[in-house]
């Protein structure tokens, strides 16, 4: 055997082979660099988000009015509440993970078990509420009329309260039907038609002598402008196209498209990340119950998960400043 | 234990709780800020920026530094893994940030001067 053995003259020395000059493993510092990889993938999303932010800097819109629903509290104004509640229980999850990597260098098997369990848990109630969080964001709570030059004009009363399309708005019987392969030209449709034209919410604006609009430009100390009631009569005859109802990729009733396709972008690839790191959880859960690592003799597969893990929570951190925050 | 380890480490239980308390309480001052926004710090300005944005980067970096110095345990790697793994990204964002933020303010008092109509 050892006659078979190359000499180099670098045994011993830090980067003469078969050592870790690191001092950790080929996984785990891979995983370190995969992390780090991601982190540049996401820093670029947020600073494209403050890039088209810092350029609609004037009609950005104000997040605290987009997400203020709270499980259970129909109507309430509850901003912040729920996304910390969210961030709370991404933060929990990631205790929960550290505690079980802790013992799992104690080899201490029931207890990796408990935690990896609490931290799968975790993990799905943050899906859930992420996909509850885009549910409201989806379907919208007010809507707004959309203008020609494709901005929004959202209704306000006396007082400056959030009006609701619906709580002026009559929609008056229609000629016009959905255009459907079936009753049309066969090789296009069109999306399902808005619930009132521009001329019901004219005759309904007309009705209310309370309601004002209220534009996307933001005034000097932070605010939205409201237009006097003539202004706003004006404004809507003049520009006003159509209604919009909660959010797509192309438009959103809360202003600025690019608001929510930035938001469906960055929190969906944060929750897809979520998605991933839940799955390889369950896996290493498994493997944990049947034993893999208790025969291995280490338990550093839990601990490549967990910092994984606690990745996805540190994105989090970044995307609660920057959509919900600042 | 049916499994007999011959380097015991002991628990870190303890930090990690104390690093829980205080990620919930950078998280609550951050939530109670956003709530109350007060006016001195909503209309007051520091290099084009609200010092309440400011404070918030500020704590949110502060989390970030615990997350990845105690619960990815950064701080028990070698300085190698650490620096090849933090420099790089700090170096990398700092720049972009710079750039994009810098470049997406200009494009904005470039619409703002009116040479496009943009609210019709």
């Amino acid at each position: 055997m050892e006659a078979t053995v190359t000499r180099t003259g670098t045994e011993g020395k830090t980067w003469g082979g078969g050592n870790q000059p690191l001092k950790v493993s080929y996984g785990k510092m891979m995983m370190w660099f995969f992390i780090l990889s991601d982190a540049l993938t996401f820093s670029g999303f947020l600073a494209s988000y403050g890039f088209a932010r810092y350029k609609f800097s004037n009609s950005w819109p104000i997040a605290d009015e987009v997400f203020n629903h709270f499980p259970f509290l129909h109507g309430v104004d509850a901003p912040m509440y729920y996304v910390a509640l969210m961030t709370f229980i991404l933060i929990f999850s990631s205790v929960t993970m550290v505690l079980a990597v802790d013992a799992g260098h104690q080899m201490k098997r029931a207890k990796v078990t408990f935690y990896m369990l609490l931290t799968i848990v975790g993990g799905v109630i943050f899906l859930g509420s992420q996909a509850w969080e885009w549910k409201n964001f989806i379907q919208g709570t007010y809507g707004a009329i959309e203008t020609r030059g494709g901005n929004v004009l959202q209704v306000v009363d006396d007082e400056g309260h959030r009006v609701a399309l619906d709580e002026f708005v009559v929609a008056l019987p229609t000629e016009r039907v959905q255009h459907m392969r079936s009753n049309g030209l066969w090789f296009t449709d069109e999306p399902t038609l808005p619930r009132f034209t521009i001329e019901d919410v004219l005759l309904g604006f007309e009705a209310n002598p309370n309601l004002h609009i209220r534009t996307q430009e933001l005034t000097e100390t932070g605010e939205k402008v409201v237009l006097s009631r003539q202004a706003s009569l004006a404004k809507l005859e003049n520009e006003g196209i159509g209604i919009i109802e909660g959010a797509n990729l192309q438009k959103n009733e809360y202003g600025n498209p690019l608001f929510g396709d930035f938001f469906f972008f960055i929190t969906g690839f944060h929750g897809f990340h979520v998605l991933t790191g839940v799955i390889i959880n369950i896996i290493i859960f498994f493997n944990v119950l049947i034993g893999t690592y208790e025969r291995r003799g280490h338990y550093e597969m839990v601990e490549k998960v967990g910092l994984y893990w606690h990745f996805v929570d540190l994105v989090w951190v970044f995307v609660f400043t920057f959509f919900y925050l600042v | 234990m049916a499994h007999d380890t011959t380097h015991a480490h002991e628990s870190n239980s303890k930090r990690i709780w104390t690093v829980f308390i205080i990620l919930s309480v950078i998280t609550l001052v951050e939530v109670i800020l956003g709530i109350i926004k007060p006016d001195f710090l909503m209309h007051t300005y520091f290099i084009s920026l609200k010092l309440i944005n400011w404070i918030f980067i500020v704590l949110t970096i502060w989390k970030a530094y615990y997350i990845t110095w105690a619960f990815m345990h950064m701080e028990g790697e070698t300085k190698g893994l650490r620096r090849s793994v933090v420099w790089t990204a700090g170096f990398l964002i700092v720049y972009l940030v710079f750039i994009l933020l810098t470049e997406g303010d200009y494009v904005h008092e470039v619409i703002q001067r009116g040479q496009v109509a943009w609210d019709f």
